[in-house]
């Protein structure tokens, strides 16, 4: 991308969007944390409920890393003019 | 099936049908151009649809008949194995956030229709964007036919066997697609959503109520999982993944998340969008889909808890099998026009996006190179034509048993064209013959080992499953990313002696700031000419378009 590199800011909000898109995947692709029963919540067990809650997790890093990329973006057409 | 044809249900079925049959038809006159002859209009809706309609789209386009049927089907059948769906539409997000926006703008800035034409201009090869284009296609043609299992599955329930009604179904589909092309399907996704949410939390809340709550499904199923399969000596699964499943659990996630967006349908759904952000956006919604997919999944538990029988063992029918026993007709037939209307959306979309491919990258590559717009447009108003009839005659005559590991064998080759696109995206580092070389090696081994699975309890049989033996972790994991790992070497390893040998890499048709251009900046082109650029592989600055600008921009 570049242009804006040296901003402190810029590279901070770069590194959240990463740790933002990389979490629910490690989370979810480390099987081993979530295959039992127990707990259960409403009737399900947790193997069910765990993945369901981090669909919504999901969603909301997912919203997080979008406004601040929408906020890079800017910073990046700002600091092409 | 043994019941007769239920006649409530048949009739709020072909009500609902011939609704979207219109809707499909008029779609054509949707957000109207000039001129629907052009494969921007056609076969990308003129690249202008925003986040609403985009969500719409892609969760048409990704959710489908397969969804309702084949996912709760393997949860019925294998338990906890079939609910990796929902891991995997998760995770599909972060990676789509992260490379689709380039795809998009380098896209825009030099007219590409498909992920072939990027290949193209970007490694200036054309046997790498065929081989991409062929994957597309072969990958696609197993998918549409699942549509189609989708769509004969809920005939048979309502007690229409044979033939001639999927034959029916699929011709009304080919015409509207053929007439209003991407529009069609757009906007039909809107009813086909609808209904899929009705009918979803009117399952999810009335069946659990008739069947005895939550916890009485969940112990029902872990009762009947643990039963002995008598085709194979061991229980038919679990209700938690088993230490030996975790494996094959999160590669048949990881896996089929990475394939997910090279799917030519995909593609086409997300360069039909306006700007980049509507891409980022969706990211970030769609996941509500992969709840309902959750949701969807546990159907198969229900209908275990409902003591379901599917005719003839085949657990494909246990869901409208589920809706027949527990709603009242009318409302199955609503059920069951979900799952058929949801298996049209996709299947249009998959039609026009093998379309697209066929038509850019091997008549306009190979035979053709001086088609005009028009000239393009009409032919992949034709190909995609052939190419449902191709998935028609693939259905009628393949094994049914098991719809998704059609689907997964599709996955095992759409996979490896992703060093090529999306490494692309990034890096020229890649040498053209090492990526051509890793994607070759990998399809032959995918296909070898797929091959070589036989379906449990039948030995010498082929194609029984998606996953094999690996014995670096001792476990099974999912041909497509075993065959994805091999891809990636042999690519790392020819293009350090290619580039050793100093073979010619070929010359970029793209530059640094493609990747981020936006809509609105300069050279981004709402409707690029199709003509010059791709096949000069020079930067979009092209003359002014050949085809006639739209007027609604």
């Amino acid at each position: 991308m570049g242009g804006t590199g040296g901003d402190a800011r810029v590279w901070t909000a770069r590194a959240v969007v990463g740790v933002l898109l990389l979490v629910p995947c490690v989370a979810l692709l480390w099987v081993p944390s979530y295959t039992r029963v127990k707990p259960q919540l409403f009737g399900f067990p947790f193997f069910y409920w765990y993945q369901l809650l981090w669909v919504l997790i999901g969603a909301a890093c997912l919203s997080g890393a979008y406004v601040l990329t929408v906020w890079l973006e800017r910073q990046r057409k700002a600091a092409r003019r | 099936m043994s019941h007769g044809v239920d006649k409530v249900a048949l009739a709020v079925f072909a009500a609902l049908f011939l609704v979207v049959t219109v809707i499909g038809f008029l779609a054509a006159r949707w957000r109207r151009a000039a001129d629907l002859m052009h494969l921007d209009e056609w076969g990308l809706g003129g690249r202008s649809f925003g986040t609403f309609i985009t969500w719409f789209l892609l969760g048409g386009d990704l959710y489908t008949a397969y969804t309702f049927i084949a996912v709760p089907a393997l949860v019925f059948g294998a338990g906890a194995v079939g609910f990796f769906a929902v891991p995997y539409t998760v995770i599909v997000y972060p990676i789509i956030f992260v490379f689709l926006p380039r795809l998009w703008s380098v896209s825009h800035r030099h007219g590409y229709v498909t992920p072939a034409d990027f290949v193209r201009g970007r490694f200036d090869s054309r046997a790498l964007a065929l081989a991409v284009a062929v994957t597309g296609i072969l990958a696609t043609m197993p998918y549409i036919a699942l549509q189609l299992v989708g769509i004969q599955v809920v005939l048979e329930t309502m007690g229409l066997s044979g033939d001639l009604p999927l034959i029916v179904a699929f011709a009304i589909l080919a015409a509207y697609t053929y007439s209003s092309g991407l529009r069609a399907p757009a906007l039909i996704a809107f009813v086909k959503d609808g209904l899929i949410y009705l009918v979803i939390a009117v399952a999810i809340i009335y069946i659990p109520h008739q069947v005895g709550g939550w916890a009485h499904i969940f112990s029902a199923a872990s009762k009947k999982l643990a039963t002995v399969n008598p085709k194979t000596g061991k229980p038919f699964g679990s209700l938690a993944i088993a230490p030996a499943g975790r494996w094959a659990y999160g590669s048949l996630a990881l896996g089929s998340a990475l394939a997910l967006f090279m799917y030519p349908h995909c593609i086409t759904a997300v360069l039909s969008t306006k700007d980049r952000n509507v891409v980022r956006r969706n990211a970030a919604l769609l996941p509500a889909y992969s709840l309902v997919l959750g949701l969807i999944a546990l159907l198969g538990y229900m209908a275990v808890a409902a003591g379901v029988k599917p005719a003839g063992g085949n657990a494909q029918l246990a869901v409208p099998e589920l809706f027949n026993t527990m709603f009242p007709s009318w409302f199955a037939g609503v059920a069951y026009a979900a799952v058929g209307i949801g298996a049209l959306v996709p299947a249009a979309i998959m039609a026009i996006a093998a379309a697209n491919l066929f038509t850019r990258n091997v008549y306009r590559e190979f035979l053709r190179p001086a088609a005009s717009p028009a000239e393009e447009a009409h032919v992949s108003k034709i190909v995609s034509l052939v190419v449902k009839f191709g998935a028609l005659v693939f259905v009628l005559g393949l094994d049914k048993s098991f719809a998704i590991n059609l689907q997964l064998l599709g996955g095992i080759w759409i996979l490896q064209t992703f060093p090529a696109i999306v490494f692309g995206l990034y890096t020229r580092w890649f040498h053209r013959h090492a990526l051509l070389a890793g994607w070759a090696v990998a399809m032959i081994y995918g296909t070898r080992v797929a091959y070589g699975v036989p379906v449990p309890g039948k030995p010498h049989s082929h194609f029984g499953g998606p996953t094999a033996m690996v014995g670096l972790v001792h476990s099974k994991v999912y041909i497509a990313l075993t065959a994805f790992v091999l891809n990636v070497l042999v690519g790392l390893v020819l293009t350090l002696a290619f580039r050793a040998l100093k073979v010619p890499a070929g010359t970029d048709g793209t530059v640094v700031d493609d990747y981020i251009a936006d809509a609105g900046e300069a050279d981004v082109r709402d409707l690029p000419s199709l003509v010059e650029d791709a096949a000069a592989g020079s930067p979009a600055r092209a003359s002014a378009p050949e085809a006639p600008t739209s007027p609604n921009r």
